[in-house]
């Protein structure tokens, strides 16, 4: 195990690096380290983000300083050693029905050597884990996507992806949460609203946390877009 | 309650609502928002007599022209060198004005400055998301950008006639083309003769040029071996390099986090004074130690504080203006040239 160097970043933050390469244990580490300055927050803490093998800690400069900072986390990496998730689980509906709405399902199977059912069978079969958010709001970088399953992404973007697609490329997945371009593939949409608008609670799910996914069909996609809100 | 409504006769592009920002969010991947330069934006609110964090226009350089339809109230427009015309009366921006019913604006660039802030003496009705009016552009989460033919609604309004008239100016803003920054955190990505090409060369501001960031031109800086760290937490004022060496500097609506390194960090206040040139406005970076950022910060964050008590009174008599004004050339005369 590398030690954690803190590296200060501007006026205003320290970027708490402990590793260099991704591995499940090492997120699961930021992941500790994450809980245990949250529980605290040391004095001048404005917010912590958390990533695969590092996380970055805002603070305010008229408060505290670098060094401050490191001292004040330094005691804390101690506990972070045997990192066990408390995340919560959640379900993220899919419907996989259909090209407009899984475009990519039949070439993801093809390329994997496998039936369309059994990609999807796959896919719900595995456990993810939020490791980071980025690129967009609401943007959780889901990791633990089979082996079997896994996909380059491809050579170049389509535009217009519509907001709740199911994403997958490498081992992760992603639902969106906006319309945008992803070199991706579709593989689903999904009903369950990610991005909320509530400033106390705005998104299901948080780095740590674990997603299954469960299976709807058309319909039920469609009564809940219309039932739902924005 | 009085209210006034404004009618968008024309909004260039990003022309947002924008309040103090959404703090706290960026673990999901929702960036801080707000003004790109922040003290601009502070100085309007406060100017006229509002709290420093309420909702205000963001005006870019495709400029604003706005009629007032019904009511009558108060305007601060404080920011870059703008220029602001009343139904034919043409002034300077940081200024503070009355609108009534019938009167058109028209808020346009000057000679410099990329982005301006209208403040209203009442409640801009706006949008909101996760608690803030702050747009956040690419998703236009917030108060939204604004378009031709949407009508403003400002309620609560009142008159500020005691606060007409030109606003003082930032004096300790300096309006040098060097930036601070502090080296990092993935400077060792770049050989020792890169991270000094950084800090020697001059870059210049593209027209690649949003509220997410800025791309500048000028020497490449090569990255030491492939482009391998795994996607990390990004701060407002990195100064990313891609892969091709070319590097950016990002800015309000940023990305949370990416996989290019940061070769260096603008100080909080420099990254907005940097977020004000223009493309081909050109930028040298110098590098000072975290400790010596702090010491600035702190100096810069007192200057702000003297400067912002000082406007925030309101200009009453001649003789109370004629006062102020020396009182505020007495806070800033540390910093002037």
């Amino acid at each position: 195990m590398t030690a954690a160097v803190f590296k200060p970043v501007a006026d205003h933050a320290v970027l708490v690096q402990l590793g260099d390469q991704i591995s499940d244990d090492l997120t699961a580490r930021v992941q500790a380290l994450d809980r245990a300055i949250n529980a605290q927050m040391p004095q001048g803490v404005q917010e912590t983000i958390p990533a695969f093998v590092n996380l970055l800690v805002e603070f305010d400069p008229l408060v505290t300083d670098h060094a401050r900072i490191e001292a004040a986390i330094r005691p804390l990496l101690k506990n972070t050693s045997k990192a066990e998730s408390t995340g919560r689980t959640h379900e993220v509906e899919v419907c996989y029905d259909g090209d407009d709405l899984a475009p990519d399902l039949m070439r993801v199977a093809e390329a994997t050597g496998q039936s369309v059912e059994a990609a999807i069978n796959m896919h719900l079969a595995a456990e993810f884990s939020v490791g980071m958010y980025g690129f967009a709001p609401g943007y959780a970088y889901l990791s633990g996507l089979p082996e079997k399953l896994q996909v380059p992404r491809k050579p170049a973007a389509v535009r217009d992806i519509a907001a709740g697609s199911v994403l997958i490329a490498g081992p992760q997945c992603l639902v969106t949460t906006l319309k945008m371009p992803t070199g991706w593939s579709i593989i689903g949409r999904s009903a369950t609203r990610i991005l909320r608008d509530d400033p106390a609670r705005p998104f299901p799910f948080d780095v740590g946390d674990r997603v299954k996914f469960v299976r709807i069909d058309r319909s039920t996609l469609e009564r809940a877009q219309t039932g739902g809100e924005r | 309650m009085s209210e006034a409504t404004l009618k968008v006769q024309f909004a260039g592009p990003l022309v947002t609502v924008q309040d103090a920002g959404r703090q706290g969010q960026m673990r999901f991947g929702v960036p801080g928002s707000g003004p790109m330069d922040r003290l601009s934006f502070a100085a309007a609110n406060i100017a006229l007599g509002n709290p420093a964090d309420a909702p205000c226009i963001e005006i870019s350089m495709g400029g604003l022209m706005l009629e007032c339809i019904s009511g009558s109230l108060s305007l601060a427009v404080a920011g870059g060198d703008f220029s602001v015309d009343r139904s034919g009366e043409k002034d300077q921006g940081w200024l503070i004005f009355a609108l009534e019913s019938g009167d058109k604006l028209s808020i346009r660039p000057g000679m410099s400055g990329s982005w301006t802030y209208l403040a209203f003496s009442g409640n801009l009705s706006s949008k909101q998301w996760l608690g803030h009016a702050a747009t956040h552009a690419s998703s236009g989460f917030g108060g939204g950008q604004l378009q031709s033919g949407q009508v403003l609604e400002i309620t609560q309004t009142q008159r500020r006639d005691d606060r007409h008239g030109p606003i003082v100016r930032p004096s300790f803003v300096e309006d040098t083309s060097t930036f601070q920054v502090v080296l990092g955190p993935q400077d060792a990505h770049f050989s020792p003769k890169t991270v000094s090409e950084f800090v020697s060369a001059q870059f210049a501001l593209s027209d690649a040029f949003d509220r997410m960031g800025v791309r500048l031109t000028g020497p490449e800086l090569p990255l030491l071996g492939a482009l391998s760290i795994p996607s990390e937490p990004v701060a407002r004022g990195s100064v990313q390099v891609s892969g091709e060496g070319i590097a950016t500097v990002l800015l309000a609506d940023h990305q949370t986090t990416g996989g290019y390194p940061k070769i260096a960090t603008l100080l909080s206040y420099e990254a907005d004074r940097l977020g004000q040139l223009r493309a081909r406005d050109e930028v040298r970076f110098s590098a000072i130690a975290p400790e010596e950022g702090i010491r600035k910060t702190r100096a810069f964050a007192t200057n702000c504080q003297s400067y912002l008590d000082a406007i925030a009174v309101p200009k009453g008599t001649l003789e109370q203006r004629l006062m102020r004004e020396n009182l505020i050339s007495g806070v800033v005369t540390d910093n002037d040239p």
